[in-house]
């Protein structure tokens, strides 16, 4: 009884922790998908996570917060498209450079707007922040473990984000592989050239890509800040973008591996943290810097070994240019 | 190259007059440098921060400030700030001792104040903090209140200095309730681990639904995100450091108080008085470095019998009748 429901818990947690993983790793499909590599993720997530808090700070409102996440990551989705797709210039430095401007910029202007040393205000108040959403009769549903508990711990007690998240797999997939417009947009990853003979611009859809994977950037970065938490700190980030960039390569660029493998990851993750000081059959209590260690640990052995074989969209990181 | 030598040796001349000037003048001038998690942590170096101000306001001599970004700046800024004549440099944190000790060689006449290392040095004074005897008392808060007899501890970066805190916290508990259960988690082994508020709620919430109903961190502004957790369940936090019962008054039960704030204060001032004096200070509850914190915002969950408990107890700490025991690095 008692690990049945510390399982549980710990699955909420999965959810949890792989919500913004999720949401950045299907933004980095879309571009990727396209042709373009986007190491961007973790800069457009950190954006979007400090537009979000000053917005949400000022207005008080969430889900302006949430809008002004989504702009600023757009913005910087279409500066790095300006970069690499119109000036064709190497994806990977433009990605880089704008990961390192963003980590210096939101917390300068953090100090210069509310002076709290790189921070934003904490948000408190009622609406500034996206709060658990408590499903119809969870709480004495979970009286009956099974499946009381379940419905209370899973399905019930996130906020909108996550369950946003859950619902963005399905509607990828489905844009992805069932529309022309997917079509369009995974030829252009493969095969520029075939695209651009067909009369459709690649410069369009490689843009329009960007718009997509800014956007969902967005709401990856609200979550951090006005969801998850409660304002934005220096790097909130912590290297999120680029797990998220692992976990697109390990799913092979696909929208349900990719959701397996964001869920795997936090998994790891959330085990971590229960992990720590608690003495486990056999082995008796792991160190901590071990158990801290564990998700990387995975993350590599995985990557190198169970993967198979992670092929990329044939024109990944190629500039398309139409004299050659 | 006789534009340039020229412009060499009008370089000199200006370096050589400035550095008369600096050393002519003989002003005092104070200077801080705050670890990670910055000025504004709402912990610990936000307490340091504050003394510095209160020396400012007292004294109207400002105090020069660096906040580290990156670890390679602290000996940078040390060096710059005591080749610019600063008369006094404090710094915040156990990280800065080797840069310290770097730099109080290289400048053996001024003067350093290092907060929670020690560095022996002539010209450096060590501040440490029992930092053991507060987290006692706030184990003992935490028990008291806990209704499920279990309570949570989250710390920052895992080092022997956040240890002494568990170990204080986890006496403190056992104490008023010897089958009181203790969870234990620390945020990271890199200084990341100060300032990841959205790793800290996830692990008060994990602690929580092990059954915690009270947690106490000692993990800067990680910390931030671990009473904001405690909030949103319905459950009571400790503080930290700084007096953080304001953030969430009614859900902060109580905070377990280092008085960096004085200690940095006093640097200051007995550097500008003359009576600085380096080596070791350790300051506990009898000296009032470190206390447990009691205000309008936490007198509805820290009842009157809770407070007389753990005023018992304190006096005994300071009296010596009760002994905590301290952290070892084995």
């Amino acid at each position: 009884m008692e690990t049945y429901t510390l399982m549980v818990l710990l699955l909420a947690a999965t959810i949890r922790v792989a919500t913004p993983l999720l949401l950045a790793a299907l933004a980095g499909m879309f571009s990727e998908r396209a042709g373009v590599i986007d190491l961007g993720l973790e800069g457009k997530m950190l954006g979007a996570a400090f537009a979000a808090a000053t917005v949400a700070t000022v207005t008080g409102s969430a889900w302006l917060g949430l809008g002004a996440g989504m702009v600023t990551a757009i913005a910087l989705s279409l500066l790095l498209g300006f970069a690499c797709v119109t000036y064709r210039g190497n994806q990977v430095v433009a990605a880089m450079a704008v990961n390192i401007m963003v980590s210096g910029l939101g917390p300068t202007l953090a100090l210069a707007w509310f002076n709290l040393g790189g921070q934003t205000p904490q948000l408190d108040a009622a609406g500034q922040r996206f709060t658990a959403v408590v499903w119809p009769w969870s709480q004495s549903a979970r009286e009956t473990p099974f499946p009381g508990l379940l419905y209370a711990e899973l399905l019930s007690g996130h906020n909108l984000v996550v369950y946003l998240a859950a619902a963005l797999v399905p509607a990828a997939a489905w844009l992805l592989y069932r529309t022309r417009f997917g079509l369009r947009l995974r030829a252009v990853g493969e095969n520029p050239q075939a695209v651009d003979t067909a009369g459709i611009s690649v410069t369009g859809l490689r843009y329009q890509a960007m718009i997509i994977s800014g956007a969902l950037c967005g709401v990856a970065g609200s979550y951090l800040s006005i969801a998850a938490s409660s304002g934005f700190v220096r790097d909130m980030t912590a290297g999120k973008g680029y797990l998220a960039l692992a976990a697109l390569i390990f799913g092979k660029w696909r929208p349900y591996p990719t959701l397996a493998a964001c869920l795997l990851f936090a998994f790891t993750d959330a085990l971590a943290v229960r992990l720590q000081g608690v003495a486990l059959p056999l082995v008796g209590v792991i160190p901590v810097q071990f158990i801290l260690a564990l998700p990387y640990v995975l993350t590599v052995l995985l990557l190198a070994g169970f993967v198979g074989r992670a092929v990329a969209p044939r024109a990944i990181g190629v500039p398309y240019s139409k004299e050659k | 190259m006789i534009i340039s030598s020229r412009f060499s040796s009008w370089l000199i001349a200006v370096l050589v007059v400035t550095t008369a000037l600096a050393a002519g003048a003989k002003d005092f001038s104070p200077a801080i440098v705050y670890d990670f998690g910055g000025k504004f942590d709402r912990s610990f170096n936000q307490s340091a921060s504050e003394g510095a101000a209160r020396f400012t306001t007292e004294t109207g001599t400002a105090v020069r400030e660096f906040e580290i970004t990156n670890a390679a700046q602290r000996e940078q800024a040390m060096q710059q700030m005591a080749r610019r004549g600063a008369t006094i440099i404090v710094a915040i944190g156990f990280t800065q001792a080797s840069a310290v000790e770097k730099v109080a060689k290289q400048f053996p006449n001024v003067m350093f104040t290092i907060v929670d290392a020690v560095v022996d040095l002539p010209n450096v004074q060590s501040v440490n903090f029992r930092e053991q005897e507060s987290s006692f008392l706030c184990g003992m808060a935490a028990a008291l209140a806990s209704k499920t007899g279990k309570v949570g501890f989250i710390g920052g970066m895992d080092i022997p200095l956040i240890r002494k805190f568990a170990l204080g916290y986890v006496e403190g508990a056992k104490f008023v309730n010897p089958s009181a259960e203790v969870f234990q988690n620390m945020t990271g082994s890199t200084p990341a681990a100060w300032g990841d508020p959205t790793k800290g709620a996830e692990l008060a919430k994990s602690q929580f639904g092990r059954g915690a109903d009270v947690v106490f961190h000692a993990a800067g502004a990680t910390g931030i995100g671990v009473m904001q957790a405690a909030k949103d369940s319905g459950r009571l936090s400790i503080g930290c450091d700084s007096n953080q019962d304001y953030l969430h008054p009614g859900s902060v039960l109580t905070s377990a108080v280092k008085r960096v704030d004085v200690a940095t204060y006093k640097a200051f001032l007995d550097a500008k008085n003359g009576t600085w004096k380096p080596g070791q200070i350790v300051l506990g509850l009898a000296e009032q470095g470190v206390d447990y914190s009691y205000d309008e915002f936490n007198r509805a969950v820290l009842t009157p019998e809770m407070k007389q408990k753990i005023d018992a107890a304190k006096a005994d700490i300071i009296s010596g009748k009760l002994k905590v025991s301290e952290y070892k690095v084995q």
